[in-house]
Formats: C-alpha cells, sequence, structure tokens
C-alpha cells in the first residue's frame, strides 16, 4: 500500500482539474467576499445546472452550453440590478431559481435522456477525461491571467467602486468581465465540488485567510494555498477511504477555517501583528 | 489672468428625490483655495459629487472650458476626499494599496495633462516629472505622516488615520483640481494642523487649485482665499474678507453652522 493510487490516469486528471479550480476559485472569490457577493457563485452554478441540462436536451456539448447560459445570465442580472436597483441578494435568488426552475424543466421534459443528476449536485471529479481536463487547464489559466492583469483595477473597484471610477477605472467594463470570469470559474468548480458546494470553495479559503491580518496579495496567496492544499487532500484522501471528494474538500476548508478562528481567539495573528509593528 | 479650471452654471440636483442643490452659478480660477461653507444638509456632497459625474444634475459644468467625453477625460486628475468611507471590517487592503489606488490609471492621467496643456495650462506636479509611482506614494505617505503604517490594514487603523490615507491617495496623482468634503472631520488638532499647512503649500507653490468643504469657519478665514456659502441656493461666492465682513452672514449661514464659529472663536478666547 502506498500511493500508488496517485499514478492512475483518473487521479492525476482529478488533481489538475480540483488545482485548476481551487486557484481560480480563492481568486475570484476574494473579490466576490469583499463585495458582500459570497453567494452569487452559488447563483451561476444554479444557472449552470440549466445551462447543462439544456446541452444534454439539445445534444450539446453541455459545458458550453452551462457557460453561455450562466455567463449571459449573469450579465443580464447585473444590467437588471442597474436599471431596477434590486438588492444584490434578491438578484441572486432570482438567477439561482430560475437556473434550477429551467433545469428542472428541461430534465423532466425529455425524461428519456440519462443524466447522472447526482454528480452535478456534488461533483464528480473523478470522472474527469481528458479532453475536459485539457479545457479546464486553458480556461482556468485564461481565467488566472485576465486576475492578475487587473488585479489592482479590481481591487479597487471592489474597495470603492465610485473613487476607482473618479480615477478613471472603466468601471461597468471592468463589472462585466469580472462576471464573466466568476461565471466561467464556477462552471469548472462545479465539476471538482459539484452545484451545491461551490460557495464553500468560494468562501471558506478567503474569509480565512482574511482572519491573518495580512495585505491583499498576502491574503490572495494564502486564500489560494488553503484552497489548493484542502483540495489535493481531499481527492487524495477520498480514494483510499472510499469517501466523495467533493465533501472532503469541502469539509477540509470547514476545518481550517474553525482552526484559524481558534487560532485567532487564542491571539496568534493579533500577536504576530503587535510584533511587526515594533519593529 | 488665471484661466476658470471649474465652471457651474445653472446646475440643480436632487437627492433622493428632494430638491439638494438649486440653479447655482459659480467659477473656480487656476490657483484658487475656495472654502465652501453651509449647514448639513446644505447640498455641498451633492454638488461634488456633480462636479464628479457621480450624480445626474440639470446645467453645465465645465473643467478646463470641457464639457463632455473630455470633461469625463479629465475627472482622473481630480482628487476628491469624501467625508466618510464606509469600509469593510476585514478589508485586507494595507495603507500602502489604497494610497496606490490613485496613480491606477497613468495613461488617463497623461490624456487629461494634454487637454489641459491645449488650454494653455500645465501640470503643475508635486512631486517633481521625474519621481517613480512608488516615490510618489511614499512622499504622498510622508506629507499626512502615515509612513509608519505603510503596511497596517486600512480596516484597522483610527476613523483620522483613515481619513489622511484618503487624502494621500487623493494627492498621489498630482490633482489639478483637489475637492475636498470636510475632510479632516475626526482627526486631531495636531494633524488637522499639518493638514492645513499641507494645502496651503500644494495650493501656493505647486499652484494646485483647492475646493474644501467645511464647517470650521476659523479655519476658512485662516487658510482659503475665496469663499462660497450655500444652503441648496448659493448665497455668496467671493473673496474671503468681503465674506468675513458680510453683516448677512447669520441670515446666509444657517444659525447652527454661526454657533460653530462662536464655539470656535470662543475655544480661541
Amino acid at each position: 500500500m502506498g500511493l500508488d493510487f496517485l499514478t492512475y490516469g483518473f487521479m492525476q486528471r482529478a488533481l489538475i482539474t480540483g488545482i485548476a479550480a481551487a486557484v481560480c476559485c480563492a481568486m475570484v472569490g476574494l473579490y466576490l467576499v469583499l463585495k458582500r457577493y459570497s453567494l452569487f457563485g452559488d447563483a451561476l452554478s444554479h444557472m449552470a445546472f440549466g445551462g447543462i441540462a439544456l446541452g444534454y436536451f439539445l445534444n450539446v456539448y453541455p459545458i458550453w452550453t452551462a457557460t453561455a447560459v450562466s455567463v449571459s445570465a449573469a450579465m443580464g442580472i447585473t444590467k437588471l440590478r442597474k436599471s431596477t436597483k434590486i438588492s444584490g441578494d434578491a438578484a441572486i435568488a432570482v438567477m439561482l431559481s430560475s437556473g434550477l426552475g429551467m433545469g428542472v424543466i428541461l430534465v423532466s421534459a425529455a425524461h428519456g435522456f440519462t443524466i447522472d443528476l447526482f454528480s452535478f449536485l456534488f461533483g464528480s471529479v473523478l470522472l474527469t477525461n481528458t479532453s475536459d481536463t485539457l479545457s479546464f487547464i486553458g480556461i482556468s489559466g485564461g481565467v488566472i491571467a485576465t486576475l492578475l492583469v487587473f488585479r489592482k483595477p479590481l481591487l479597487h473597484f471592489t474597495f470603492d467602486e465610485e473613487q476607482a471610477k473618479i480615477n478613471g477605472v472603466s468601471v461597468e467594463k471592468l463589472n462585466y468581465l469580472f462576471i464573466a470570469l466568476a461565471a466561467v470559474t464556477v462552471i469548472i468548480t462545479m465539476r471538482l465540488v459539484g452545484i451545491l458546494l461551490i460557495s464553500a470553495l468560494i468562501v471558506l479559503p478567503n474569509i480565512t485567510s482574511m482572519m491573518m491580518g495580512k495585505g491583499f496579495k498576502k491574503t490572495m496567496i494564502i486564500s489560494i494555498s488553503l484552497s489548493v492544499a484542502a483540495t489535493m487532500i481531499g481527492i487524495i484522501l477520498s480514494y483510499p477511504l472510499n469517501l466523495a471528494p467533493s465533501g472532503s474538500i469541502v469539509m477540509i476548508l470547514v476545518a481550517m477555517y474553525v482552526g484559524t478562528l481558534l487560532a485567532r481567539h487564542a491571539g496568534l495573528f493579533s500577536k504576530k501583528a503587535v510584533l511587526q509593528e515594533i519593529s | 489672468m488665471p484661466m476658470n479650471v471649474l465652471d457651474v452654471e445653472n446646475v440643480s440636483a436632487s437627492y433622493n428625490g428632494a430638491l439638494a442643490i438649486s440653479k447655482i452659478s459659480f467659477n473656480v480660477r487656476e490657483g484658487d483655495l475656495l472654502g465652501i461653507v453651509g449647514p448639513n444638509g446644505a447640498g455641498k456632497t451633492t454638488l461634488f459629487r456633480a462636479i464628479l459625474g457621480l450624480q445626474n444634475y440639470q446645467g453645465k459644468i465645465k473643467l478646463f472650458g470641457y464639457e463632455g467625453s473630455q470633461y469625463a477625460s479629465l475627472l482622473p486628475m481630480v482628487g476628491y476626499v469624501p467625508q466618510k468611507v464606509s469600509l469593510e471590517p476585514n478589508f485586507p487592503a494595507t495603507v500602502y494599496d489604497v494610497v496606490e489606488m490613485g496613480l491606477l490609471s497613468e495613461k488617463k492621467l497623461n490624456k487629461g495633462a494634454k487637454l489641459i496643456q491645449n488650454c494653455g495650462c500645465c501640470w503643475n506636479r508635486i512631486f517633481g516629472t521625474s519621481s517613480k509611482n512608488s516615490e510618489k506614494i511614499e512622499k504622498a505617505l510622508e506629507i499626512v505622516g502615515l509612513e509608519p503604517l505603510r503596511s497596517r490594514r486600512i480596516s484597522e487603523l483610527s476613523g483620522g488615520e483613515q481619513q489622511r490615507t484618503f487624502i494621500a491617495s487623493a494627492l498621489v496623482k498630482e490633482p489639478v483640481l483637489l475637492i475636498l468634503d470636510e475632510p479632516v472631520t475626526g482627526v486631531d488638532m495636531e494633524v488637522q494642523n499639518k493638514f492645513y499647512s499641507v494645502l496651503r503649500k500644494i495650493n501656493k507653490e505647486n499652484k494646485i487649485t483647492i475646493i474644501w468643504a467645511s464647517h470650521d469657519l476659523t479655519a476658512i478665514s485662516d487658510h482659503a482665499t475665496k469663499v462660497a456659502c450655500m444652503n441648496r441656493d448659493l448665497f455668496f461666492h467671493g473673496e474671503k474678507d468681503e465674506f468675513f465682513s458680510n453683516k448677512d452672514l447669520i441670515k446666509t449661514y444657517s444659525e447652527s453652522a454661526m454657533q460653530m464659529h462662536m464655539h470656535n472663536h470662543s475655544h480661541e478666547v
């Protein structure tokens, strides 16, 4: 016994897909959490579910229909939110239920086709095939590169939208770009943890790293590290213990959050901050 | 004759459905340090938001004589310190990160500088033309006395320190027009005095035009060169001495502001 199972193709594909999704989620998630948009990922994933059902219904590669549906729905909702001034949480509720509603109708209308509903709801990273893995690597590379290029305007926009506008940041265009990146991130993460657990990967690593009292760049690096570590440990442990990888990843992230909370409560981070200040 | 940096012509705007400013007209000339006084709810912030393109309004506003898309190109050259910024309690941006935000659109700043040169003015640099961005940030931090706190999270600072960070963020881009909305509210006297001396220095030496809203009539009388007094309508706009010798001050300025004036003077005695 050992880690022989890591030489299996499906395990390697799962790890690569998992890491790609974990990095994107942590990066996009930090901006979402700071904008108080934590549940936006959930809403997008429900829209994506509708898109996947549409793909199966139309006999098109479901990842593309899921991307098209969630990106256009997210853009539409952003525009609607601006013009009707409905609140963020209400907009999320609209997206969430309409995506799921559409999915359920399509699944029931075409009761002949066999979608593995469970794998979309709770993830199926071990079933990722080579072509999916390659598309995910390409897509996540694009998401990460775009986020790195726009990291400073995105931070400014997240910190204070009006001041960013005055300082010459094209706030509206940036908002649409970011929404599209978030939608694409959700699509690749859906395979890892499923529709119902996406919020965990978006929120948990970020609220954990934010507790450590660091600046923006370090907070993002810590968040990415936590997210990647939890994903790798979760996938690796799930095989010998015969557990669901998605649930394992999420529970490891929860443990990290609780551990950090306790450490902070014990004064670990505040002491460091004081020492830093003295030096 | 100095050029007009800002022309406000017959500007009206609403806040939450109610008329907040009504047909206001005034201009600000290059090098002015204009103090705007008016009671709470007088429409000072609404006026600033209209100038900054954050608020719909009727009438005309021109920057260096420009309107429309050229006006929008010049906006990044305007520094703005709002009255209050609400911050997320755990927001991980450091003081340095926030000051750096002022320098985000260098291309737009240069485009704005060209427009200003076209109308015969120049971009008066505070930090010298050869300064790198990191040097500008350090110098802006030095002006507000925040160098030791540069790596601290802004959300961990006191209200006064946060306000100084926003002042540094507005100064770092070397604005042609600086708009300050009660900038030293919640800041201690020592920093207030330092701030006022910085204000005078960049106004006199770097010829940066400043519009500054305040309730502190003593500070206005000590530092401003011109005064505007408003309470939805504009009651007065002109030289400082003319304002302070005006016996109708009580009528034009609200009773509460007057009480503040008396209060400040009683402190001096």
